[in-house]
């Protein structure tokens, strides 16, 4: 019973930094960007909330540094693909690129700085769910907040709907006046925020400090987390646990005597998205115009 | 006597300014991106010279440099030349990564463990290279026309279970990984090659020496260019990559044809990875695709889908690559080189997009 409890508290412990970002991610999808620069973004945000909790003294005060290199990152991805059009895969590679380039020139060696934990008392000491879900640092407890508020957004709000639009049939959303990349830019824009406190998160929180390439693809994890879920806010969280909870078996499974082949565990996040894909494809299905640039005029 | 439409006037002077202005915006993008790659090795306490004579030094400086540079350029070379074949079919594959160290390692395990004489083992092992890429890519190809996955997620997801399998293998005595030595702890890497598998070099070490891989990178890409441009297969390509409803109206076959330059794709990158194993690296290990993949997928971009131009390209960003290795000794990081790399591709991009884009904007009479 033990283990389990610590199995799942660890793998809630994990997803946290993903599910930050996955709500960013889910967002931009919603608007029609198939956002690949969420590592980057994560990874700038994970570098930046080390080097501001430096600065400042305050590792709380880091996340905002890691929000505003999201941003950063997020603004570059923006103006580039939709103001200019270019390709928005190619322009998220390189900034990829360009991230782990710049973070790994710059690292910085630091000492160790982590908010605190915030443990809610006697709702922690609930058996099997308790540490998992109420004794996490305190950024988590944003997420009870940050994922109603996301799907309100999008879901509920005329700016939810004109981005969905955005991401459905652009030309009709322009023809009925919806300045189509300029949603797609500000869906991006939140993304990057959401993306860059994620990493921050990672950061700040769970590690204390900044490792060379630390987010180690976990931003593509968080592409296949959206994919997984069908698109679906639900299904993208339910994504991140289940990822969460694959890379908290690869840790914890050989200590506690079972041997699962560790490769297979780090792949299983995209082959599970894979495998997804392939059967939800007719039922559940992404936003029709994800990851065309909208040029009006041309169908 | 002709018509001249109003405007017209106007419109003599405009081609020589719009003629000039883009030369320029090229030249003023590379020189922001240049700067701020200079103020980045400022700002990290470097001096800019030194990393500039270090980059000449490792890539251009003497016959052993440049080696090293066409070295690195030509799998960069083949994956971008499989890169443009797909585009130009309208199909977006990123997943040159992961199909690159697939095709590797299945060129590793032929070469390690098929019998026979040398060259022909070799040549079996670059083909067996290329197979397995096209297999890799084959995979998301079969998604793409049998339950419409898009293309570009399955590729892009495709890498990261490429790196693990690939790491497993490497991982497994009995599969890839080095046979054990007395005394000595065994790494996840694979066994050297046999000498006689390798892809010979032309010239002597350490003048003047270069593998036969860039030879092959020269032919596959002048075939394709020619194939491009004058084949029957070229022209249904393009047409299916420019108008899909078109081209499928007159008759193109979409699945066979698209889903062929997938997978041809999947093989040119399958094939830098055996050349990159046979020719320089002979062994296998998780890091072995070294980002070799997605830059071969930007050199096709910044050479803008044209086969010829990514030879030029490619041999930049060849030099970079080489250079890079040479920059540790001057204590700045070799990082740099991919920040120099990505701004590069963000300049290259820059004039074209905003040329287009005032093209949009200006008023309709003009355009």
């Amino acid at each position: 019973m033990d283990s389990v409890e610590l199995i799942l508290a660890s793998a809630v412990r994990l997803a946290v930094p993903l599910a930050f970002a996955a709500l960013g991610e889910w967002i931009a999808e919603r608007a029609g960007t198939l956002n690949i620069s969420v590592e980057g973004m994560m990874l700038g945000g994970a570098f930046t909330a080390v080097a501001g909790a430096g600065l400042t003294g305050s590792a709380s005060a880091g996340l905002l540094f890691g929000v505003a290199a999201g941003l950063l990152v997020a603004f570059v991805h923006a103006c580039f693909s939709h103001r200019l059009s270019v390709n928005t895969y190619v322009v998220g590679l390189t900034l990829n690129v360009l991230v782990l380039g710049l973070t790994s020139f710059l690292l910085l060696k630091t000492e160790s700085r982590q908010v605190d934990k915030l443990t809610i008392p006697l709702l922690s000491d609930i058996p099997v769910i308790g540490p998992a879900l109420f004794d996490q640092r305190w950024p988590a407890y944003l997420l009870a907040a940050l994922v109603p508020a996301a799907w309100w957004l999008v879901r509920r709000s005329r700016w939810g709907l004109e981005a969905r639009a955005a991401g459905e049939n652009p030309q009709s959303a322009d023809v009925t006046g919806i300045d189509v990349n300029k949603r797609r830019r500000q869906a991006l824009m939140l993304c990057g925020a959401l993306a860059g406190l994620g990493g921050a998160y990672l950061a700040v929180a769970e590690v204390g400090t900044f490792n060379q390439n630390m987010t180690a693809g976990r931003g593509y994890m968080v592409i296949a987390a959206v994919i997984f879920g069908g698109w679906t806010l639900r299904g993208t969280l339910a994504g991140v646990l289940v990822f969460g909870a694959a890379d908290a078996m690869r840790l914890a499974l050989p200590a506690l005597g079972y041997t699962l082949n560790p490769q297979f565990l780090v792949a299983s996040p995209y082959i599970l998205a894979l495998i997804a894909m392939t059967f939800f494809a007719t039922t559940r299905r992404g936003p029709a115009a994800l990851g065309r640039p909208f040029v009006r005029g041309i169908t | 006597m002709t018509l001249t439409r109003p405007g017209a006037r106007h419109a003599d002077r405009a081609p020589v300014r719009s003629r000039l202005r883009t030369p320029l915006l090229y030249a003023v993008s590379f020189a922001v991106a240049l700067a701020l790659a200079a103020a980045l090795v400022t700002v990290g306490g470097h001096s800019m010279a030194d990393a500039l004579l270090a980059l000449y030094q490792g890539s251009l400086d003497g016959g052993a440099s440049i080696g090293q540079t066409i070295d690195e350029t030509t799998p960069l070379l083949i994956v971008a030349i499989g890169a443009i074949v797909s585009a130009r079919a309208g199909i977006f594959n990123i997943g040159q990564e992961g199909q690159l160290i697939v095709g590797a390692a299945a060129g590793a395990a032929i070469g390690l463990f098929v019998p026979g004489p040398g060259w022909l083992v070799g040549a079996l092992a670059l083909l067996g290279a290329a197979l397995a890429g096209a297999l890799w890519a084959g995979i998301p190809a079969v998604l793409y026309y049998w339950r419409g996955v898009d293309v570009v997620v399955a590729t892009l997801l495709m890498v990261f279970v490429a790196m693990q399998l690939v790491s497993f293998a490497v991982n497994r005595d009995y599969l890839l990984q080095e046979t054990a030595v007395e005394g000595q702890i065994l790494s996840p890497q694979s066994d050297l090659l046999p000498e006689g598998v390798r892809l010979p070099r032309l010239g002597e070490y350490p003048d003047f020496n270069l593998g036969t891989g860039f030879v092959i990178a020269l032919a596959v890409t002048g075939v394709v260019a020619y194939l491009l441009r004058h084949g029957k297969w070229g022209f249904r390509l393009r047409m299916l990559g420019l108008n899909p409803v078109a081209a499928r109206r007159a008759g193109v076959r979409a699945a066979a044809l698209g889903g062929g330059a997938l997978l041809l794709s999947g093989g040119a990158a399958g094939l830098a990875g055996g050349v990159m194993l046979t020719g320089g690296v002979y062994r296998i290990q998780a890091g072995f695709a070294d980002n070799v993949g997605w830059e071969g997928l930007l050199v096709a971009l910044v050479a803008r889908n044209h086969p010829l131009v990514a030879i030029p390209v490619a041999l930049f960003f060849g030099v970079l690559r080489a250079g890079g290795g040479f920059l540790a000794s001057t204590g700045v990081p070799r990082y740099l080189v991919s920040v120099v790399t990505a701004l590069l591709v963000l300049a290259a991009a820059f004039p074209a997009a905003y040329a287009e884009l005032r093209k949009r904007r200006r008023p309709a009479v003009e355009a």
